[in-house]
């Protein structure tokens, strides 16, 4: 007895739609608790979030920096697999409206099986997928059509490395954001902006892409918000919203946002 | 016929690739559009064979195995990577890499290590060509290869402790690629093995391939011939493999065996033979055979030798096995340590545990008398003494 498989919610779109700058937070799904995704999610719809990103975890994510490496491996300990994320998520999506997506390594993917994996998300209600370890030319090879049919938007990274060419067809292959990295790093390995943060968002803001862009990377406070969204539609807290969760639990979620964006 | 080659976008049949992150991408495309190019010019080979024979001590002998051989009863030779300059295949990749860092205008060299050998490695060519050298090794293997730390640390290295996951080899390697993440232009990272995304497999195998280039001119002038009826090399990521094989691959009358380290026992969840136990999936941005949970998480692989617990192989070495044209062993903790034994009392050499492997399917495995064997004798044992000394009781 599946539910709305006809008429599929744009929700990332109906996001984009509102006013002012979007916040987007990301956690890592059975951290603290195996059973903390329902709890959390719920805490952040009505903390005002406008979007979430849920981290599958994985053994070796090696785009990321030390706080989510360690929920990531917290999370397995506890007992996190790709199925039972499935499972709270079927619990869960039907009274949580925001844009859900996925964020993961490739290598759980393939072994839950591409397509049994598209099939999963779509029927728990995913809207999106960062994996980060599929790069553009291996997705529009071999995986687009499946992803597509399942009508999963696939959200691209770039960084102030990626050249021109590349962004635009990173651009031209996506229909729902871009995810635009502040720096060369890894995630929660620096604290800010460097200086030259501010001429690539505007240089990449100038390009007038099809796609809104969301900065993701550096972002721990309302300074930092502030001046990521200076020159995108939005922004993704990870790291710092972790390590808030490791300390405040729950409980702190709703002050740690309305610090964030008061 | 069948290449056993990488194409342009480093597959080896269904294997290889590269599986990275955007914020890798800068740098890998730099190499991936660069290398061949770099290395197929005249400067370039001259500086690197000149470097391998005056600095490395190349060309490495191939020794027939007189005791050996009686033994057994059929032709073996050894492949004497064990008398290059810091004791193993290892430098061949590194000085070849260093060349490379240099012409790419790189001010600094980072390195992943497990048991310490290719850091030491890495070390020495940065030594050499007075480049900084920042290598990561696993919490757990500073403890125990002390050693080969100190080695790193007297050519002028920093080593840095990997703290996560299971501080192991996975784990300094992950450490070295974020490194590389948060260099974005003026690092080249020395990969140690036929590992990680293209090009690299196919790079460190072209850079070890002076290996199987030495196997036949030697053996022509050896046996009138110059390919063996079979080359034999251990494998854990598998570039001293991929070296001895290299020149062999697309010749089919020519047997390729692969000894992978089974630990304590390819079913006592102590192993590190990938080929028997790996399923595909997705390492260090390549797709190959590895070892991990139902669920795609990496597990951590045992064996004796700290040289082979990598819980993945290089992707040439996965389509070897999967495509049949290698043969895949292997051997416990055990038998590769008493092949260690036999080989230091009838030959007077001692192997590295890694290498040892490679000895012990002369046990298992039956060959023709008239049969010629290439053994690659990858590194020494010195660095392996106090694992000797425990389990012998010497």
């Amino acid at each position: 007895m599946t539910v709305k498989t006809k008429k599929v919610a744009d929700r990332i779109g109906e996001a984009f739609q509102k006013e002012g700058s979007l916040l987007s937070i990301y956690f890592t799904a059975g951290h603290p608790q195996l059973e903390d995704t329902l709890p959390i999610l719920r805490e952040l719809q009505t903390s005002g979030v406008d979007m979430i990103e849920i981290g599958l975890p994985f053994s070796d994510p090696l785009a990321d920096g030390p706080t989510i490496q360690e929920s990531s491996l917290a999370a397995l300990k506890n007992g996190m697999t790709t199925r039972k994320l499935f499972e709270q998520l079927k619990v869960v999506r039907p009274e949580i409206h925001l844009p859900l997506i996925l964020m993961g390594y490739f290598n759980p993917v393939l072994q839950f099986g591409v397509e049994a994996f598209c099939r999963e998300c779509r029927e728990v209600g995913i809207d999106g997928l960062i994996l980060p370890d599929l790069p553009l030319e291996i997705y529009e090879k071999e995986y687009r059509p499946i992803f597509e049919q399942y009508n999963l938007k696939m959200i691209f990274l770039i960084t102030p490395q990626t050249s021109v060419e590349r962004i635009r067809r990173i651009d031209a292959s996506s229909d729902a954001f871009i995810y635009m990295v502040s720096s060369a790093s890894t995630t929660g390995a620096k604290a800010g902006f460097e200086a030259s943060a501010e001429s690539y968002f505007k240089r990449i803001s100038e390009m007038k892409l099809k796609n809104p862009l969301i900065v993701g990377f550096g972002i721990s406070n309302a300074q930092t918000f502030r001046q990521a969204t200076g020159h995108a539609r939005g922004a993704i807290i990870g790291s710092a919203f972790i390590k808030n969760l490791s300390e405040h639990g729950i409980s702190g979620i709703s002050r740690f946002i309305n610090s964030i964006r008061p | 016929m069948d290449s056993y080659h990488a194409d342009k976008d480093g597959f080896y049949g269904p294997f290889g690739g590269a599986f990275i992150p955007e914020m890798l991408y800068p740098n890998v495309d730099e190499l991936k559009s660069r290398y061949l190019e770099i290395m197929g010019t005249p400067e370039f080979q001259s500086e690197f064979r000149h470097l391998l024979r005056e600095y490395v001590g190349r060309p490495t002998p191939l020794y027939y195995a007189r005791r050996l051989s009686e033994k057994y009863n059929t032709r073996i030779y050894l492949k004497r990577e064990d008398l290059c300059h810091t004791g193993a295949h290892k430098v061949n990749n590194t000085i070849g890499q260093i060349l490379m860092a240099q012409k790419l205008g790189k001010k600094r060299i980072i390195a992943e290590t497990g048991a310490g050998q290719h850091g030491v490695a890495t070390a020495t060519v940065c030594a050499l060509m007075g480049l900084p050298c920042i290598v990561y090794m696993g919490e757990v293997d500073i403890a125990r290869q002390a050693p080969n730390v100190a080695r790193m640390k007297l050519l002028g290295a920093e080593v840095r402790a990997a703290r996560s996951g299971s501080r192991t080899l996975k784990d300094a390697t992950n450490e070295a690629i974020r490194d590389w993440i948060n260099n974005p232009e003026d690092t080249h990272y020395i990969i140690g093995s036929v590992v990680g995304p293209h090009p690299y497999p196919d790079m460190v195998a072209r850079f070890q391939a002076v290996i199987s280039e030495e196997i036949s001119k030697q053996l022509q002038e050896k046996e009138g011939r110059d390919a063996p009826d079979y080359v034999i090399a251990c494998v854990g990521g598998g570039s001293n493999a991929a070296g001895a094989y290299y020149h062999y691959l697309n010749r089919p009358e020519v047997g390729i065996i692969a000894v992978e380290a089974a630990g304590k026992g390819i079913s006592s969840g102590e192993s590190a033979a990938t080929s028997a136990l790996g399923t595909v999936g997705i390492i260090h941005g390549s797709k190959t055979l590895l070892m991990q949970t139902g669920d795609g998480q990496i597990t951590e692989p045992y064996s004796i030798s700290a040289g082979l617990d990598y819980p993945g192989i290089g992707p040439m070495h996965a389509h070897l096995f999967a495509s049949g044209r290698g043969e895949f062993h292997s051997v416990t903790d055990e038998q590769a340590m008493e092949a260690g034994k036999e080989l230091a009392a009838l030959e007077g050499i001692i192997p590295a545990i890694e290498t040892a492997h490679a000895f012990a399917i002369l046990k298992s495995r039956e060959f023709e008398a008239d049969d010629v064997l290439v053994f690659n004798l990858s590194g020494r044992g010195d660095k392996d003494l106090q694992t000797y000394i425990e389990y012998f009781n010497l």
